[in-house]
């Protein structure tokens, strides 16, 4: 305990380095909030990395929303239904198949481990004309469910969750409950998940993201935009600029990105706290 | 007693139930797409006569493919060189975080993160902007400092900018998996190292690097996976210099061109199946090299 | 005995078989819900007993699905369902020319969610009527159109005898020219391609940030102007013969002219339509385009900036006293044969094109397709400030007179305009030269060809 928690001498060049590296990772989000206050005239004209022109934030926000009927709140609407279904879903399914596959034994558990750790290496790319094709047999393209039903599958969910049980879940805890007579299913919901918490609460911050962002499928299975994920929104008023007779609007695409990616931002803040209190108690039980 | 065989049974019974929900999803999304692809690249429908199977023929073109192999060399060049720069950079910055001699390592934590959360199609938005010859950060700079810097987008350059692109959306999801792996390190470890009078980076040499190779190599693997599979970035960068990023500058991007613009769905299929298998491979071949590497 | 471990096995099976018939039972619950949207819409078009006019049609209660990319479409839908309150039309905007037609043939290739009616560019019109996709409009009752049309234009949607869409824009090419840089560098507006050359080199010395024009490899840009120069690299006859030659005399004459503008560095490397495209019109560094007739709009909402610099002048000819000018860009509006609504959607296209809905068009600042909008005094004496007061429609009415007729574009256009950044493309790059590069192009296009089933010579 005293060798990882005593607070040694602070080192500069770790400082200095890492601050490098932050001002790396924060040099593009800078210049998407700098260009949300620029008029669309005033991106081309004045210098990237600063404000010029006049001040133009909030209208830019306000055009964000109000645009063609308000679509990009509708998109903002999609993208949280497919979010909360499709990262909360992923994460209840590769939590369940996780804990099994940590805690039980049965045959063909090895098959089906290798099975669903391969299919991280199939190309996104190959599967999407399949998928589209099979869904709009079953008459499901262009829904919700052809976002959501793809994205309930987590293979790496499922890889974390099982490394994370077999450490954080004792055996002997489930073996107590059996005898004391237990249900399997009731042991997980009352004992284990509670164990499991930091490995779910990572499992679901990757989900969001993956969900949040999801982009190359909702562009193949949606044909409406009035179903489209911020994502495919965003990329179609970019592309705007290219049609005949189109309006320009990167203002709008600029400022419709930053306010795409602020929710998730969020969410990385609200979960980090959950996340690295679970971490500590875990290193702390080692 | 009731144990035996009934228990057992039950146990075996409980953990498929467990998984089954999953495999429900997984058979969905991978499984069924997946089978249907195979038997799509088995046949080949025509604009001019029709669907007929072909059985093996579509893999026997794909094999023979210049132009799929020359974007997968691409790639794989890509892999070679992106890779171990974006996990060097995340392990030295998961290092400084565990190391306790960092002031404000939560900041540096969160901060380094934040460009996940970034959709790709954003990120290369937002890059793109800035690689702009002509009028972009690279021509300021250039101008302000009097040099002509060469055009990021441009050929010998190109796959170095796509390179930084992807580095700077999972260096820090990478920091973070080592940063997790480095905090379950047993403590007894650091206390006898400590009794043994090692330095820092002695901790860091025989303690902490070791204890990394699982998640080193599972990085590894997920990097490279992706690397293979390198499809939005570049594609979204495609306007901006579209003779360089030409359609089929990436397996994916070839595949999806025949897809799509083609409608050469069967051929995609196989091509597909191909990248899948190489995939298998080399991140069968990165697991067996982490192992041994460290044995 | 009474064993507590046979009863929790069927609970586990349970849970998971509920949750599974739960998963299937949401999902088709959720396909017939909203079958609506995807479908081609509802209606009585094809049953027995049904209106067998276009006239009775759009008096039947009816909804339509129409996938246009085109901002005007919005108000040509509220106008058409105002004269014609039973008909309903969902506009979708499906994405933009390549996005909508990939979408447009899975659809098809699906068999399920096609529109009634879609906005579909010249160029990838053969594609979709050689695959049986879209429905003969003349066979529905729009008949008279060649007439009203110029010739070049009538080619483009009158294929293997059929109708298969009514033409909505054009885009005659025409020379934008910023008469300002031109007056600072004392440039002659080019009246023949020699003139151009000379023109380019000029402007390049006197200042090297500035070119005449920008050129990055556009496939519509090349085949318009390979068009222009009196090639037809592309033929098809019946449903299955194709020739491809991109060495013909149009393609040769053009490669001559424009491969050492490429090799020489006298043409903007920008790629058109993008940001630094949008900024280098702005501030003068592209002082001139190329281009179809429907480019004012953009120039106007694109580069207010450059609001009164720019002027219209004929494209620059290759024999003087000999006008002739290509086609770029511009499309049509079909009906998809999978529609089971064909008579209200030919109706709907009908209003759109060649009715009220072609003067919402114009007035949108698209460049018309009918004769009788485009020489009609009010739209020929038209004088926007953005052009500095210039009659601008007169020269583009002019353009469209002197198109070529006789041209055809490819059964598999839109894939051979795919492949072209990594054939044509290789000469911008300085990779090959720019006849090479079009073998390239033709060699590989062939091979698609072929492979497809076509019957492909050169």
């Amino acid at each position: 305990m005293t060798a990882r928690t005593r607070v040694g001498r602070h080192s500069v060049t770790l400082g200095v380095l890492m601050t490098v590296m932050l001002a790396y990772a924060w040099l593009p989000l800078f210049w998407l909030v700098v260009n949300s206050a620029k008029t669309q005239a005033s991106l081309f004209s004045t210098f990237g990395l600063w404000f010029g022109g006049r001040f133009a934030l909030w209208s830019n926000i306000h055009q964000a929303l109000t645009y063609d009927g308000g679509i990009y709140v509708r998109w903002l609407g999609n993208t949280l239904l497919y979010t909360v279904a499709g990262a909360g879903g992923a994460t209840f399914l590769a939590t369940l198949a996780g804990y099994g596959l940590a805690k039980y034994d049965f045959r063909g558990k090895r098959v089906i481990a290798t099975l669903v750790l391969g299919a991280v290496a199939v190309p996104a790319t190959a599967l999407a004309v399949p998928t589209f094709l099979l869904f709009s047999q079953l008459h499901l393209a262009n829904t919700p469910w052809s976002v959501i039903l793809p994205s309930l599958a987590s293979p790496f969910g499922l890889y974390l969750i099982w490394v994370y049980a077999a450490d954080a879940v004792p055996s002997e805890l489930i073996e107590a409950a059996r005898i004391d007579g237990a249900g399997e299913v009731r042991t997980f919901f009352t004992i284990s998940l509670r164990l499991l918490g930091p490995g779910v609460v990572t499992v679901l911050l990757f989900t969001v993201v993956a969900t949040w962002n999801n982009y190359f499928l909702p562009l193949i299975m949606l044909s409406d935009p009035k179903w489209y994920p911020l994502t495919v929104g965003l990329n179609e008023w970019n592309a705007q600029a290219v049609t005949v007779g189109g309006q320009t609007i990167f203002n709008l695409v600029i400022t419709g990105s930053l306010l795409a990616i602020i929710p998730v931002m969020i969410a990385f803040l609200i979960m980090q706290r959950y996340w690295r209190s679970g971490l500590a108690a875990g290193s702390v039980k080692q | 007693m009731a144990l035996g065989m009934p228990r057992v049974a039950r146990h075996r019974w409980a953990g498929l139930g467990f998984i089954a929900p999953f495999l429900v999803a997984f058979t969905i999304a991978l499984v069924a797409p997946l089978g249907y692809a195979i038997y799509l690249s088995l046949f080949r429908q025509q604009l001019i006569g029709g669907n007929t199977f072909v059985g093996l023929a579509n893999y026997s073109q794909a094999l023979s493919d210049p132009q799929l192999w020359a974007s997968l060399r691409r790639v794989a060049l890509f892999l070679v060189v992106q890779v171990p720069v974006m996990l060097g950079l995340a392990l030295m910055a998961a290092l400084a975080l565990d190391s306790a001699r960092l002031r404000w390592a939560p900041l540096y934590r969160l901060g380094i993160f934040l460009p996940y959360a970034v959709p790709a199609v954003v990120a290369a938005l937002m890059w793109g902007f800035m690689y702009g010859s002509q009028f972009g950060l690279v021509a300021s700079i250039g101008s302000f400092l009097g040099v002509g810097l060469p055009d990021p987008l441009s050929g010998s350059w190109v796959l170095a900018s796509i390179g930084n692109v992807v580095t700077w959306e999972f260096t820090g999801y990478n920091m973070l998996i080592f940063y997790a792996a480095l905090r379950v390190v047993p403590l007894e470890l650091y206390e006898a190292a400590q009794l043994d009078g090692a330095s820092p980076l002695g901790i860091v040499r025989w303690i902490k690097l070791p204890s990394l190779r699982p998640a080193i190599v599972v990085a590894a693997i997920f990097s490279v996976i992706g690397s293979l599979q390198l499809f939005t970035e570049p594609e979204s960068l495609r306007n901006l210099s579209p003779n360089t990023l030409t359609p089929v500058f990436t397996p994916n991007m070839y595949a999806y061109n025949l897809s799509f613009a083609g409608q050469e769905y069967n051929y995609s299929a196989a091509i597909a199946v191909v990248m899948g298998i190489v995939t298998m491979i080399i991140a069968a071949a990165v697991q067996a090299s982490g192992r041994r590497r460290f044995a | 005995m009474s064993n507590p471990s046979t009863r929790r096995i069927p609970r586990i099976w349970r849970t998971a078989a509920i949750a599974t018939a739960g998963l299937a039972l949401a999902a088709a619950t959720a396909a017939c819900s909203s079958g609506g949207t995807s479908g081609a819409g509802s209606g009585s078009g094809s049953a027995a007993g049904g209106p067998t006019t276009i006239a009775q049609a759009l008096q039947t209660p009816t909804t339509l699905t129409f996938w246009a990319w085109a901002p005007q479409s919005k108000d040509i839908v509220a106008a058409f369902e105002k004269q014609y309150p039973k008909v309903k039309v969902n506009l979708v905007n499906a994405g933009t020319a390549t996005t909508e037609y990939t979408k447009l043939q899975n659809a098809v290739k699906a068999g399920s969610g096609v529109p009634d009616v879609a906005q579909i560019e010249y160029y990838a019109l053969p594609q979709f009527a050689l695959a049986g996709s879209l429905a003969d409009l003349s066979s529905l009752g729009l008949g008279g159109v060649q007439s009203q049309v110029a010739a070049a234009v009538w080619d483009s949607v009158d294929i293997s005898g059929k109708l298969v869409g009514l033409p909505q824009d054009t885009g005659p090419m025409a020379l934008f020219y910023n008469k300002t840089i031109f007056d600072k560098y004392h440039l002659t507006v080019p009246a023949t391609w020699d003139q151009f050359v000379a023109d380019a080199k000029k402007l390049h010395s006197a200042n090297p940030k500035e070119y005449l024009t920008n050129d990055a490899g556009d496939p519509g840009f090349v085949t318009s102007m390979i068009w222009a120069a009196g090639g037809h690299p592309y033929q098809v006859s019946g449903t299955k013969n194709v020739t491809i030659n991109l060495q013909d005399s149009g393609s040769s004459k053009w490669a001559s002219l424009w491969g050492p503008l490429i090799s020489g560095g006298l043409v903007s490397p920008i790629a058109s339509w993008s940001t630094q495209w949008y900024q280098g019109l702005a501030n003068g560094d592209i002082a001139s385009l190329v281009t179809g007739a429907w480019m004012p709009v953009n120039l106007e909402t694109g580069v207010p900036a450059g609001k009164g610099d720019w002027r219209v002048a004929p494209m620059p000819q290759w024999t003087t006293g000999q006008p002739a000018t290509a086609e770029n860009g511009g499309s049509a509006d079909s009906v998809l044969a999978a529609s089971k609504n064909q008579l209200a959607a030919a109706g709907f296209v009908q209003f759109m094109d060649s009715g009220p809905g072609a003067t919402i068009s114009a007035n949108a600042g698209d460049f018309p397709s009918f004769n009788s909008i485009i020489n009609s005094p009010s739209y020929l004496s038209q004088a926007p400030d953005y052009f500095g007061g210039q009659q601008i429609n007169k020269v583009l009415a002019q353009a469209s007179q002197t198109v070529l007729p006789g041209w055809s574009y490819l059964p598999f256009q839109v894939y051979a305009n795919s492949i072209f950044p990594n054939t044509v493309g290789q000469a911008y790059t300085k990779a090959s030269t720019l006849s090479q590069a079009l073998q390239t192009w033709a060699t590989q296009s062939a091979t698609y060809g072929t492979q497809q089933g076509f019957s492909v010579s050169s």
